[in-house]
C-alpha cells in the first residue's frame, strides 16, 4: 500500500509538471499579445512595451517558466511599477489583468466549484444508481420502460436547457426557490444548500441518466453470471439476488466513472456556473483564456489536473476495496 | 408419501430458439430411491444438465417450456408456487455446481455466502448461520475453517472451492444432492478426493445423489444406477455394473470405447498401430508423407526420408528441439514465482512427447517457451542445434513458422469476429503471401485436411461445435507448414467421442506430414494414447520421463504413482477397491 501511494504521488507530480510545460508552450505559440490586451486599444506602443517588461513577458519563454517554477517552490517578487509585490510559495504568479495573486484567486473560487461538483455527485449517484436498480427490479414491466425513456431523454438534453427550464419553473413561475447564488457553507449552511439546489439538480439529472444506464447494464450482466444461478438454486429470492449480489458487481464501473466525472467537473462545469451565475473555476478559466491571462490559466490547469489525478487515485483504492481480487500495484 | 425421492415422468423441456422451440429433453422417465445414487451420463447437448436444473425448477423465467411431471421429495416441482419451490431449492434438494470459480460470488466471503443460504431456510440469527457455515466447511475438509470462512472465493484453489460448494449444499441437510459435473475442472488427484468426499457424505447423511457427468470414469465408483442420455432421451439404463460392464446399446458401447484408458491403450491411435507393427519387425522403419496414399495404406511404408521417421518410441529420429535447464520466473524482484524450474528434455523428429502434470505444474509455461511465445529466463533452448532461447525477435522470424501451437480453448483462441478462413489465412499472410487466389486455395486445402468442408472459408467460429473449432485451430497451426506443433490441452474441453476424433486427426497428420508433437495434458489416459515418450511435471520440474509404456507400467517416482492411482477406472469393483485403498492411506 505504501509503495502504491509513493508510485502514485510520483506519477501525479510528473503529470502536473508535464501539464505546465504544455500550457507554457501553447501560450508561446498562440497568437495575441497579453500586454496589448491588458492595456487596451488606447495604449501607445511605449506603454505596451513598458507593460510587457512589468509582466515579464519580454524574457525568453524558458526563463519565464523557470521563474514560474521558482515561484511555486520558493515564492517570488513582482515589480508592479510603483512597488514590489511579494508572493509566497506556492506562488502560481499574479494575474496579468488584475494583479491579484493567482493562488488566492483560485482558493476563493475553489469552494464554489467543489460545493457544486460534490453536491451534484451525491445526487447523481443516488438518482442514477437508484433508478438503475429500480429498472432491474422491475425489468420487463412498465416502470422499466418509463425509466429507460427518461434516461434516454436525460442523456440527450444539454444542461443549459434543463437548467433554464428548472430556473423558470421553480424560481420565476412557482417562486418556490430563491434564484441560485453562492453563500459559503461556513457562513450560512441553509442558504448554501438552497442556493445550490437547482444547479445540483440540473447537473445531476444529466449525469444520473448515464449512471442509470451503466448500473442497469452491469447489473444485468452480473445477473447472467453463474454465481447468481447458484443462489437462485438455493432459494434466495429474486429481490435479494438483485440488491445483494448483482448490485455489488455493478459498483466497480460506477466508482471508476464517478472519479473521472468528478475530476473533470472541477474544470468543466462552465455551463452550469455561467447559467446560475456561480463564481466558480470554470467561469474564471473561460475568462482568463479569452484575455490570455497566462498565470491564471496555468494555475487553473494545475488545480484541475490535480483534482482529476487525486480523484482517480481515490477511485483505484475504492475499486480494490469493492473487489478484493484487485491488487494495487 | 411415495417411496421415491425423485420421480420424473414424461419430462420434456423445450427452449425457444428464434421463432421455434428446440427440444432439449424428450419424454424422460426415471426415479431415484432415498439414499441411492443415480448417474446421468451423456455428451454435451444430450440434455443431462437440463434435467438436473429441471429438478429444482430452474427453467422458470427462462422461457423454457416444460411438460410432464417432476416430483422431488413429494413436492410437485412443475406445479409448485414460488414459495414452495424455494423450499425445495437448498432445503430438500441442493445443487453442487460445476466450475467453482464462477459459481461463487466473488465479492463476498464464502462463509457469508453459505450463511446466507442457510438463513433463507432456517430462522436463525446471523451469528448462528455463520457458525453453521464454519461447521460444514470444516466437515468438507477446509483446514482452519473458522478463519477461512472469511476468505473470498479467489483465495481458494479449484479443489477447495469445489469443497466450499459441497459445504453449501450440505448446509440445510438436504435429502437429495444434485452434482452437475462436480469434478470436471479439477486435476485427477483432487477429483478423487472430491468423489471420495461425496461418497462419504452420502454414507453419513443418507442423502440421495444425482450425479450428472460426461465422464464414465466418474460414475463408476460413485453411483448405484446409470442412465445414459443422448439427444434428450434415455438410451440405456441399469446398474452401474451392467451398463459399464455389459452395455447393450451401440451408443453406450461407442461411448465406452472412446474413453481413453490409462491401464493399456485398448484402441491405440491410428499412427501407432501400423507404424508400431512395422517398427517391431524392422526396428524403426520410416513412414512417408506423400499424401493420401499413406493415409489409406499406412501399412506400406517407404523407407528412407529421415525427416519423416516415426520410430516406435521416437528414439531414432534426429533431435529437433532440445531444452536444457529451461527456466521461467514471473513477477518482479521480491515476489517472483518460478513456473518452470530447470527442465531438460528433447523432442525428436516425428515423435510425440507427452507432458502431463496437474494445474500449476508449469506445463503450459513450458509449452509456450518451446515455441518461444514466452521468453525463457534461464537455460538453453536449441532448435536443430541452434540456440534459439535468447534469439531476438528479428533473428527468430524465419524460424517462427516451423514452431506452431494449438491452444486449449477453441472458443477463445479464435477471433469471434473473423471468419475461420481469415483466421487460418493469418499465418500465410504473415509469411508474406499476397496472392488472394493462392491463399484461398491453400485454406481450402487445409480445411479439407482437418476434415472440414473447404467451402467454409466465410463461416464464423460460433457456427461450429467445439470439436470443429479445435480442427480449425489445428488447420491454422498447419498453415505455415511447421515442423513442430505444441498442443496445449487440445482435447480437454471436448467430449470423449470428439476427443477421440481429434486425437486421431493429430496422429494422422503426424504420420502424413512427419510432424513432431508436444502434447500437453492433465489427462493421463489421453497422453498415454498419443505419446511415444512422456514427461511428468510437478512444481516446474520434470520428476520422471521416459518411454510411455515404462512410465505408465512401472512408474518410479511416488508422484507419478499417486497420479496414476487417482485416475478413475471404469470397473465399479476396481473403483471401490481403490477408494478403500485411498481411505486406508489417509
Amino acid at each position: 500500500m505504501t509503495g502504491y501511494l509513493i508510485r502514485r504521488i510520483i506519477g501525479m507530480v510528473t503529470v502536473l509538471f508535464a501539464l505546465t510545460v504544455i500550457i507554457y508552450a501553447v501560450f508561446y505559440i498562440a497568437p495575441g499579445d497579453p500586454a496589448q490586451l491588458a492595456c487596451g486599444l488606447k495604449c501607445s506602443p511605449v506603454q505596451v512595451r513598458q507593460l510587457r517588461g512589468q509582466l515579464g513577458i519580454n524574457e525568453p519563454v524558458y526563463l519565464q517558466y523557470a521563474h514560474f517554477l521558482k515561484g511555486v517552490f520558493a515564492g517570488r517578487d513582482f515589480s508592479s511599477g510603483a512597488g514590489v509585490l511579494h508572493c509566497d510559495a506556492p506562488c502560481l504568479g499574479i494575474s496579468y489583468r488584475t494583479n491579484e495573486q493567482v493562488t488566492s484567486m483560485i482558493l476563493n473560487r475553489l469552494p464554489v466549484t467543489a460545493s457544486l461538483a460534490l453536491g451534484a455527485m451525491v445526487i447523481w449517484l443516488l438518482l442514477g444508481v437508484g433508478s438503475g436498480l429500480l429498472s432491474v427490479l422491475r425489468r420487463g414491466r412498465f416502470t422499466e420502460r418509463v425509466l429507460t425513456s427518461l434516461t434516454l431523454a436525460g442523456t440527450a438534453i444539454p444542461v443549459f436547457i434543463i437548467g433554464l427550464l428548472l430556473l423558470l419553473l421553480f424560481c420565476a413561475y412557482l417562486q418556490w426557490l430563491p434564484f441560485p447564488s453562492y453563500v459559503a457553507l461556513s457562513e450560512d449552511p441553509q442558504q448554501w444548500f438552497w442556493g445550490l439546489l437547482l444547479p445540483w439538480v440540473s447537473l445531476a439529472l444529466i449525469e444520473s441518466a448515464k449512471y442509470a444506464r451503466l448500473t442497469r447494464s452491469s447489473m444485468l450482466e452480473t445477473l447472467a453470471e453463474d454465481h447468481i444461478r447458484t443462489f437462485r438454486a438455493y432459494g434466495v429470492s429474486e429481490r435479494r439476488l438483485v440488491t445483494r449480489h448483482a448490485l455489488r458487481g455493478a459498483l466497480s464501473p460506477v466508482i471508476a466513472l464517478s472519479a473521472l466525472d468528478l475530476g473533470t467537473m472541477f474544470g468543466s462545469a462552465v455551463l452550469t456556473e455561467s447559467l446560475f451565475g456561480l463564481p466558480g473555476l470554470g467561469k474564471l478559466m473561460v475568462y482568463s483564456v479569452n484575455v490570455l491571462d497566462l498565470p491564471v490559466v496555468v494555475g487553473l490547469v494545475m488545480v484541475t489536473g490535480f483534482c482529476v489525478v487525486v480523484a482517480n487515485a481515490i477511485a483505484d483504492v475504492l475499486y480494490a476495496v469493492a473487489d478484493r481480487r484487485v491488487v494495487l500495484t | 408419501m411415495s417411496e421415491h425421492l425423485v420421480e420424473v415422468r414424461g419430462l420434456t423441456v423445450e427452449f425457444p430458439v428464434a421463432d421455434s422451440y428446440v427440444r432439449a429433453v424428450d419424454g424422460l422417465d426415471f426415479t431415484l430411491e432415498a439414499g441411492k445414487a443415480l448417474g446421468i451420463v451423456g455428451e454435451s447437448g444430450s440434455g443431462k444438465s437440463t434435467v438436473a436444473f429441471g429438478l429444482l425448477g430452474l427453467h422458470r423465467g427462462t422461457g423454457a417450456r416444460l411438460t410432464g411431471s417432476v416430483r422431488v421429495a413429494d413436492v410437485d416441482v412443475v406445479g409448485a408456487d414460488d414459495g414452495e419451490l424455494r423450499r425445495v431449492r437448498g432445503e430438500l434438494a441442493a445443487m453442487v455446481f460445476q466450475d467453482p470459480l464462477s459459481a461463487l460470488d466473488p465479492y463476498h466471503p464464502v462463509g457469508d455466502q453459505i450463511a446466507e443460504v442457510y438463513r433463507v431456510h432456517r430462522k436463525v440469527t446471523r451469528r448462528a448461520a455463520r457458525a453453521r457455515a464454519v461447521e460444514v466447511l470444516d466437515r468438507v475438509g477446509i483446514p482452519d475453517a473458522a478463519r477461512r470462512a472469511r476468505s473470498r472465493p479467489h483465495e481458494f484453489s479449484g479443489g477447495m472451492r469445489q469443497r466450499v460448494l459441497i459445504a453449501m449444499a450440505l448446509a440445510c441437510e438436504p435429502r437429495l444432492l444434485i452434482a452437475d459435473e462436480p469434478t470436471t475442472a479439477l486435476d485427477v488427484t483432487v477429483q478423487a478426493q472430491i468423489l471420495d468426499l461425496l461418497h462419504d457424505l452420502r454414507a453419513e447423511t443418507g442423502a440421495g445423489l444425482l450425479l450428472v457427468t460426461h465422464d464414465l470414469g466418474v460414475v463408476a465408483g460413485s453411483v448405484d444406477h446409470v442412465l445414459v442420455m443422448k439427444d434428450g432421451r434415455a438410451v440405456e439404463r441399469g446398474t452401474v455394473a451392467e451398463v459399464l460392464g455389459t452395455p447393450r446399446e451401440p451408443y453406450t458401447r461407442a461411448l465406452l470405447a472412446a474413453v481413453p484408458r490409462v491401464d493399456a491403450p485398448v484402441h491405440p491411435v491410428d499412427k501407432r498401430g501400423p507404424v508400431a507393427a512395422v517398427a517391431a519387425g524392422t526396428g524403426g522403419a520410416a513412414a512417408t508423407s506423400d499424401g493420401g496414399d499413406a493415409a489409406e495404406a499406412p501399412a506400406a511404408p517407404v523407407s528412407g526420408g529421415a525427416s519423416a521417421a516415426v520410430g516406435p518410441v521416437g528414439a531414432d529420429g534426429d533431435v529437433l528441439l532440445e531444452a536444457d535447464g529451461l527456466r521461467r520466473e514471473f513477477g518482479r524482484r521480491g515476489a517472483t514465482v518460478t513456473a518452470v524450474d530447470g527442465v531438460s528434455l528433447t523432442v525428436r523428429e516425428g515423435e510425440t512427447l507427452g507432458v502431463v502434470g496437474e494445474s500449476g505444474s508449469g506445463k503450459t509455461t513450458l509449452g509456450r517457451m518451446l515455441v518461444r511465445l514466452l521468453d525463457p529466463t534461464g537455460g538453453q533452448l536449441r532448435y536443430r542445434g541452434q540456440d534459439i532461447g535468447a534469439l531476438g525477435e528479428k533473428a527468430l522470424r524465419p524460424l517462427r513458422h516451423e514452431l506452431q501451437m494449438v491452444f486449449q480453448d477453441p472458443v477463445s483462441s479464435l477471433n469471434p469476429r473473423r471468419s475461420i478462413g481469415e483466421s487460418i489465412a493469418d499465418p500465410l499472410r504473415a509469411a508474406g503471401e499476397r496472392d488472394e487466389r493462392r491463399i484461398r486455395a491453400r485454406v481450402g486445402e487445409l480445411l479439407e485436411r482437418v476434415g472440414l468442408d473447404p467451402d467454409w472459408y466465410h463461416r464464423y467460429p460460433h457456427e461450429f461445435s467445439g470439436g470443429q473449432r479445435q480442427r480449425v485451430g489445428i488447420a491454422r497451426a498447419l498453415a505455415p507448414e511447421p515442423k513442430l506443433i505444441v498442443c496445449d490441452e487440445p482435447v480437454s474441453a471436448l467430449d470423449v467421442t470428439t476427443q477421440a476424433q481429434v486425437v486421431e486427426l493429430l496422429g494422422e497428420l503426424q504420420r502424413d506430414l512427419g510432424l513432431s508433437l508436444v502434447f500437453i495434458a492433465h489427462d493421463l489416459a489421453v497422453v498415454r494414447q498419443v505419446s511415444d515418450r512422456v514427461a511428468v511435471m510437478r512444481a516446474g520440474q520434470v520428476v520422471e520421463h521416459g518411454r510411455v509404456d515404462e512410465v505408465y507400467d512401472s512408474p518410479q517416482h511416488s508422484y507419478t504413482k499417486g497420479l496414476l492411482a487417482a485416475v478413475p477406472v471404469l470397473d465399479p469393483t476396481e473403483s471401490a477397491a481403490r477408494r478403500a485403498a485411498r481411505a486406508g492411506a489417509r
